[in-house]
């Protein structure tokens, strides 16, 4: 199958991107500044993701379909006010986890942002769980760009006029170049920042504006250090199928009113995990040291036997460490717990820690 | 000191009199990006020509150095380990990795000089 490219891939070029192959798309890694530098500019000025091989599914109706969403995701959608967003996932019966999203309400329905290495699967569950009583588009004329970083805010609004009266987790409808584009303040890496769904023939004139105002173009190996830091899960590394959302310490992220009613999918699985407890919980590691131990490395108590695994790991610029996050017998989840990871056949020191890693500049707001 | 060699593995290597010193070069760094851990050898073992002598990590990720030449190792460079960034400034200078006592003079024949060691490295990146 041919590899797909965004409208910003001759952008990315005139950038001097490197390129990898990441769920059929050709995406930046990184460009001439490397991982660190722009890692470091995200934190303190304002980055650019190309996040456009996400799929954006809108999904079109009425307060039935409301009712038939509440059946699927954990969420109370009925009390979601319109432009405002949730992070939640697509389970199936036993609460494993198909994707991890974020659904937002609009006008006529609801916006559903996802994966890109999942998306054609959810929107075939998504279709045979909904039929064919909504419309369901998943949209490839419309590129997805995040902007990351506290300058984001200033640099977004000189060209968006509006933007910066969002609160965290909402959007709305913008003008840009006579085209409408929906913006949410939300982004991925622990940083104030929006992600704009824009039309595919002016993304690339969006974000040459942006480059303009002193944002810079940044890679997928920074985001995904930066999202790390922040403590947030990468689907297919964190979270997957054979995992729920109570074993990945993402319950604060279902509706409290559906926890006590259930009645949605996986909702049994989930009750019982959380009346019993987990076997194995995701959790923050830090290695003593330098040692940087990366997605498989096997976890062991001090006594020498294999507690867990790290599904993340690498070098945290803003911590100036390394940093991994996993999942561990529940016993040995506690904060300061002592951990010995084992690399290149030898087994060193490492401890049980807090997330984030890095503090969240989110800017506050209604919810 | 002797002329530089280079080896297929994009190790750099200098002799003087029978101490090799030896590091990666600035092509590897590059093809690496942003270094974060350095692993050497430890001073007193014996390393064998081609054979791993230390582990250096970039963000993207590990990749094991090899040592061209066979030798007992003198010295290691501790900078490098507790500032591994020092390896992306100064590939080819103050950033070396290990020294070693040579044990076969005939192994630095199959190793290239700078010229030659530039042009593979061109055609092993494109």
């Amino acid at each position: 199958m041919e590899i797909k490219k965004t409208s910003l891939n001759n952008l990315h070029k005139d950038n001097q991107a490197k390129f990898v192959e990441f769920a059929g798309y050709e995406m930046p890694i990184q460009y001439s500044k490397g991982i660190i530098e722009e890692h470091k500019f995200t934190r303190l000025h304002s980055g650019i993701f190309d996040v456009s091989h996400m799929g954006q599914l809108f999904i079109y109706g009425d307060e039935s379909l409301t009712e038939e969403l509440e059946k699927i995701f954990p969420l109370d959608l009925k009390n979601l006010k319109q432009n405002s967003s949730k992070y939640s996932f697509l389970m199936n019966e036993d609460a494993g986890i198909y994707d991890d999203l974020i659904i937002t309400k609009i006008e006529d329905g609801y916006l559903i942002i996802l994966n890109a290495a999942c998306k054609d699967k959810d929107f075939e569950i998504l279709s045979n769980l909904l039929g064919i009583k909504f419309k369901m588009n998943l949209d490839n004329n419309r590129s997805l760009i995040a902007i990351q970083g506290p300058k984001s805010v200033e640099i977004l609004n000189s060209i968006i006029d509006g933007v910066d009266q969002l609160h965290f987790m909402s959007g709305n409808w913008f003008d840009f170049n006579n085209q409408k584009l929906f913006v949410t303040r939300s982004g991925y890496t622990g940083e104030d920042g929006f992600e704009v769904s824009i039309s595919n023939d002016i993304a690339e004139k969006f974000t040459q504006n942006l480059i303009e105002k002193g944002a810079q173009l940044i890679g997928l190996g920074a985001r995904d250090t930066l999202r790390l830091e922040a403590g947030l899960c990468l689907y297919g590394h964190e979270l997957d199928i054979n995992k729920t959302p109570i074993e990945a310490n993402l319950k604060w992220a279902i509706s409290k009113s559906r926890l006590s009613n259930g009645g949605f999918i996986g909702s049994e699985k989930i009750m019982n995990q959380i009346q019993d407890g987990a076997n194995q919980v995701r959790v923050g590691i830090k290695p003593e040291g330098r040692l940087i131990a990366r997605e498989k490395t096997k976890i062991f108590s001090d006594t020498d036997s294999q507690i867990g695994e790290i599904t993340s790991g690498t070098f945290g610029p803003s911590v100036n460490g390394p940093i991994a996050m996993g999942y561990v017998d529940k016993e040995f989840s506690k904060v300061d717990t002592k951990i010995l990871l084992e690399v290149r056949g030898k087994k060193y020191p490492a401890n049980i820690c807090a997330l984030p890693f890095y503090k969240k500049n989110y800017v506050k707001g209604v919810n | 000191m002797s002329e530089v060699k280079f080896s297929k593995e994009h190790e750099w290597i200098t002799l003087e009199g029978d101490v090799a010193t030896i590091g990666i070069t600035k092509h590897a760094t590059e093809m690496l990006g942003d270094i974060v851990f350095a692993e050497l050898p430890e001073k007193g073992s014996n390393v064998e020509k081609d054979g791993t002598a230390g582990v250096v990590e970039s963000t993207k990720a590990a990749s094991d150095v090899y040592t061209p030449i066979s030798g007992e190792v003198v010295d290691t460079n501790q900078a490098i380990v507790d500032d591994p960034s020092k390896i992306n400034e100064d590939p080819e200078g103050s950033a070396w990795f290990f020294k070693l006592k040579m044990k076969d003079q005939s192994e630095m024949d199959s190793l290239m000089n700078k010229e030659e060691y530039d042009k593979f490295a061109k055609e092993s990146s494109s």
